[in-house]
């Protein structure tokens, strides 16, 4: 069985991709475009969806390409109450925000869908992206980043772990409605910043949330062995699939290995490269995940070659909205499910059960205070 | 006749919650936040309203276990409420100095198109370190500082929502041009606080900017928000101190151009109803003693006078020991300890009060903390609040139910009614933005 995921962006990963007959261009700031995306993904069966974000915006002066955003884990939230059973992973700048605002967002948002909220973790390298915050000199090393992502990310399962899960007694005998010892202060202290605790919210439902993280560089490599349960790797062919998965399992081997791809699916092979043509015309696109145009059962061999190679599922970036997401539940999902390596129904009502790893234990139980 | 305003706090960590009850649900559930919203939709409400604190608090060094402990985050939640609620206003606190402008501006513009023109924004100013340790600048902000940095934040906050247009997005499939504006989002801002440039990069959301509450009682609060809120969240429950402070800050209007009906007074209320008059007296006297038990009425002493009173009996006499004045804070994390700023004058008017009335030390905190703004049959609530609204004591409430998720529904089923019956409070929303329900301009 292979684990899908589907990341969302705009109007899909092409820049052009706007302009295609069934986008919604000017419906991409209203709920209900949201909504939609992921109704169809939960309809496809598929684990998550990843919604990117960026706290920058291009200062080139085009006017010929999709142009702002809306903060990911508030769509996240948005969406969540009018789905059962998909996971979200919306994306989190650890870079410049705060490992304690980011924890409890990310609680509730495990609270609001009743469990199946994670996060995915980025770094923001860029000095425009530094600007808009203004506190710190950039540009910073990437290590450097990379080390402040590694104890955002510990500050914030800390944070997680800070309440015990039956931490609320309401005892009406003593008139205490939390029993303060299993509550728990994390005292993390690094070379970035330094957190108390406890949280404000109780432990969410899964404990901890899925992290992932999306990784190009041995740094970064080094990061999601470190931080995540999830790392988005991109391969461009099965051998470097294979490579990239041993590596990374190397730095810790029960990572989940996923896959990057963006996609373009048609029902011909020919259908689908004319259509990537058209919109190469009006907009260049380069990717750093392996671009693939062609029918869905094309992809379907690829997906499980690769999987054959070592990866635990996939992450498919839609080169167009919505109709790469609807070749994928509507096209791919099928074929993959006639071969037996996809689900035909949802097995787990938590994201962490989807993917197959256990609500884990708390790391302050059974300590002191 | 003025038409009143209602909104629905979520019940949360206070000591008004009544935790105990058998009533009482979730307070972190998801299902309790919607069953609120959705009583207060149904009841035509403006708007459902989060308080926040962002370190749980602390007595004599420990966290505090008495109160109802723990919330969630207040943008992820009330996105989620936007998914379940049409009409309703979603307004939260969120604090000036824990955060930065960028970040929030851009969640307040997320929030506001996600909700389709529904989200509130109450700014606070609490400074302390001891919440300061939780982020990364630590220390944090001196306290005169506080309104300093409040100011420039929303006058920042502004320059952001405003950067685009309402018209720069053009997204035009045909001639390619998705953004009829090059320099939508471009800004810059340099003061004492913020050092910021670059670009928004979220579109102007369906109200421009949120609508902007205070929350903050001081003389620098009150200027603050005459200058800049659309309405004031304020602690002033009875009729005198309502008109009082009524009158003080819609008298600080005009020094900022502003007419009284650009800044609305909506005090914090609470309210026990019963069938009779005596009947809801009955319940209100049972409720008092739910919120202000033995142990949290020793504790709340113990705020005031700053010192352990842990050996007196909450059913004797007051201590006959003084306050410990300037010695370090017993209570952490509460706003409710500004309230007495002179505690030694607080001490001597509460022993004066325990005498003549014959009070303990438990009957003594129910009668200065646990007091209901409105008690009676659904008849006389409603006469009750249409009159401070008709005298200029409030413009509306803020209601705050001490019971989870519940405690709202009885006010909707038969207060409600009577106001509309009286032609005092909306029979439907004649509007879909929070702006449009509380009557301010964009
Ligand atoms: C009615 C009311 C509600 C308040 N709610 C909150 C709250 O939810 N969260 C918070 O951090 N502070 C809250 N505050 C505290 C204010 O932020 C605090 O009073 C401020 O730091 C100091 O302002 P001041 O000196 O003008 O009172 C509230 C204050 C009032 C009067």
């Amino acid at each position: 069985m292979v684990h899908l995921a589907v990341a969302l962006e705009g109007a899909g990963w092409h820049p052009a991709a706007w302009r295609e007959p069934d986008a919604r261009p000017d419906e991409l700031f209203r709920p209900r475009y949201w909504a939609d995306l992921v109704l169809e993904a939960e309809h496809g069966l598929l684990d998550f969806v990843t919604i990117e974000d960026s706290l920058g915006a291009p200062r080139d002066g085009r006017t010929d390409r999709v142009d702002g955003r809306l903060d990911a884990v508030l769509i996240a939230a948005r969406v969540a109450p009018l789905t059962r059973h998909i996971g979200f992973l919306p994306t989190a700048i650890a870079t410049h925000t705060e490992p304690f605002h980011l924890s409890k967002a990310i609680a509730t948002l495990d609270y609001v869908s009743t469990g199946r909220g994670g996060v995915r973790v980025r770094i923001a390298s860029s000095a425009d992206d530094a600007a808009h915050f203004g506190r710190r000199e950039f540009p910073v090393p990437l290590p450097d980043l990379a080390e402040e992502a590694g104890d955002w990310v510990e500050v914030v399962r800390r944070l997680w772990d800070s309440w015990e899960d039956d931490a609320e007694i309401r005892d009406t005998a003593t008139g205490r409605f939390i029993d303060r010892d299993k509550l728990h202060y994390i005292d993390f202290t690094g070379r970035f910043f330094s957190v108390k605790g406890p949280s404000i919210t109780p432990r969410p439902p899964q404990g901890q949330p899925p992290v992932a993280v999306l990784s190009h560089v041995t740094e970064i490599h080094r990061l999601a062995a470190r931080s995540a349960d999830l790392v988005f790797l991109t391969p461009q062919d099965t051998d470097e699939a294979r490579a990239l998965g041993q590596e990374v399992r190397g730095l810790r081997a029960d990572l989940l290995v996923f896959g990057d791809v963006v996609v373009f699916l048609d029902e011909t092979e020919q259908a689908a490269r004319d259509r990537k043509a058209r919109l190469d015309d009006l907009a260049e696109f380069t990717s750093d995940a392996l671009v693939f145009t062609g029918t869905p059962a094309q992809l379907a061999d690829q997906l499980l070659a690769w999987r054959d190679a070592g990866l635990s599922g996939f992450r498919l970036r839609p080169g167009a909205l919505p109709h790469d997401l609807s070749a994928i539940t509507r096209g791919l999902v099928p074929e993959l499910q006639q071969r037996g390596a996809f689900r035909r129904e949802y097995e787990a009502t938590t994201l962490r059960g989807l993917l197959g790893l256990e609500r884990p234990a708390n790391r302050y139980a059974g300590a002191t205070r | 006749m003025k038409q009143i305003h209602l909104a629905a706090h979520f019940p949360g960590v206070n000591n008004t919650t009544v935790w105990s009850d058998p009533e009482a649900g979730s307070h972190i559930e998801f299902s309790s936040f919607t069953h609120l919203a959705r009583t207060a939709e149904r009841a035509k409400f403006d708007f459902f309203f989060l308080a926040e604190g962002l370190r749980l608090r602390e007595h004599a060094g420990k966290i505090y276990d008495l109160d109802v402990v723990g919330r969630p985050d207040t943008f992820t939640v009330l996105a989620a409420l936007a998914a379940v609620t049409d009409r309703l206003g979603l307004t939260g606190t969120i604090n000036s100095t824990f955060n930065e402008p960028y970040e929030v501006a851009r969640q307040f513009a997320s929030l506001d198109h996600l909700s389709e023109g529904r989200a509130g924004w109450n700014v606070v100013t609490s400074w302390d370190a001891f919440t300061g340790e939780n982020f990364r600048r630590g220390g944090y902000l001196p306290e005169e500082q506080r309104y300093q940095r409040a100011k420039l934040f929303l006058q920042t906050a502004f320059e952001l929502f405003d950067s685009w247009g309402a018209d720069d997005i053009a997204a035009d499939k045909a001639s390619g041009v998705f953004l009829r504006n090059a320099r939508a989002g471009a800004f810059e801002h340099h003061d004492a606080q913020f050092d910021i440039a670059g670009r928004f990069n979220v579109p102007r959301g369906p109200q421009g900017r949120p609508v902007i509450l205070q929350a903050g009682d001081s003389d620098e609060g009150r200027e603050f928000a005459a200058a800049t809120a659309d309405a004031i969240f304020t602690r002033h429950g009875t009729l005198e101190a309502g008109q009082k402070f009524y009158a003080d800050v819609k008298r600080r209007l005009p020094a900022y151009g502003r007419e009284p009906h650009q800044l609305l007074v909506l005090p914090a209320a609470t309210f026990v109803l019963g069938d009779t008059d005596a009947e809801a007296e009955e319940l209100a006297n049972v409720v008092r003693y739910q919120q202000v038990s033995g142990q949290t009425a020793i504790k709340f002493l113990e705020q005031v006078w700053n010192r352990d009173l842990s050996g007196y009996d909450p059913e004797g006499p007051l201590p006959e020991v003084e306050p410990a004045v300037g010695a370090e804070a017993v209570a952490k994390g509460r706003a409710q300890t500004r309230m007495y700023r002179d505690p030694v004058a607080t001490v001597r008017q509460w022993r004066e009060l325990a005498e003549a009335k014959n009070l303990s030390i438990r009957d003594l905190v129910v009668e200065v903390s646990g007091r209901q703004t409105f008690v009676g049959s659904p008849e006389t609530v409603a006469e009750a609040i249409n009159t401070y609204v008709q005298e200029d004591a409030s413009d509306g409430f803020i209601l705050v139910p001490h019971v989870t998720p519940g405690g709202l529904d009885p006010f909707a089923d038969k207060v409600v009614p009577l106001l509309q019956e009286r032609g005092v409070f909306r029979a439907d929303y004649s509007g879909t933005t929070l702006r449009e329900h509380l009557g301010i301009d964009r």
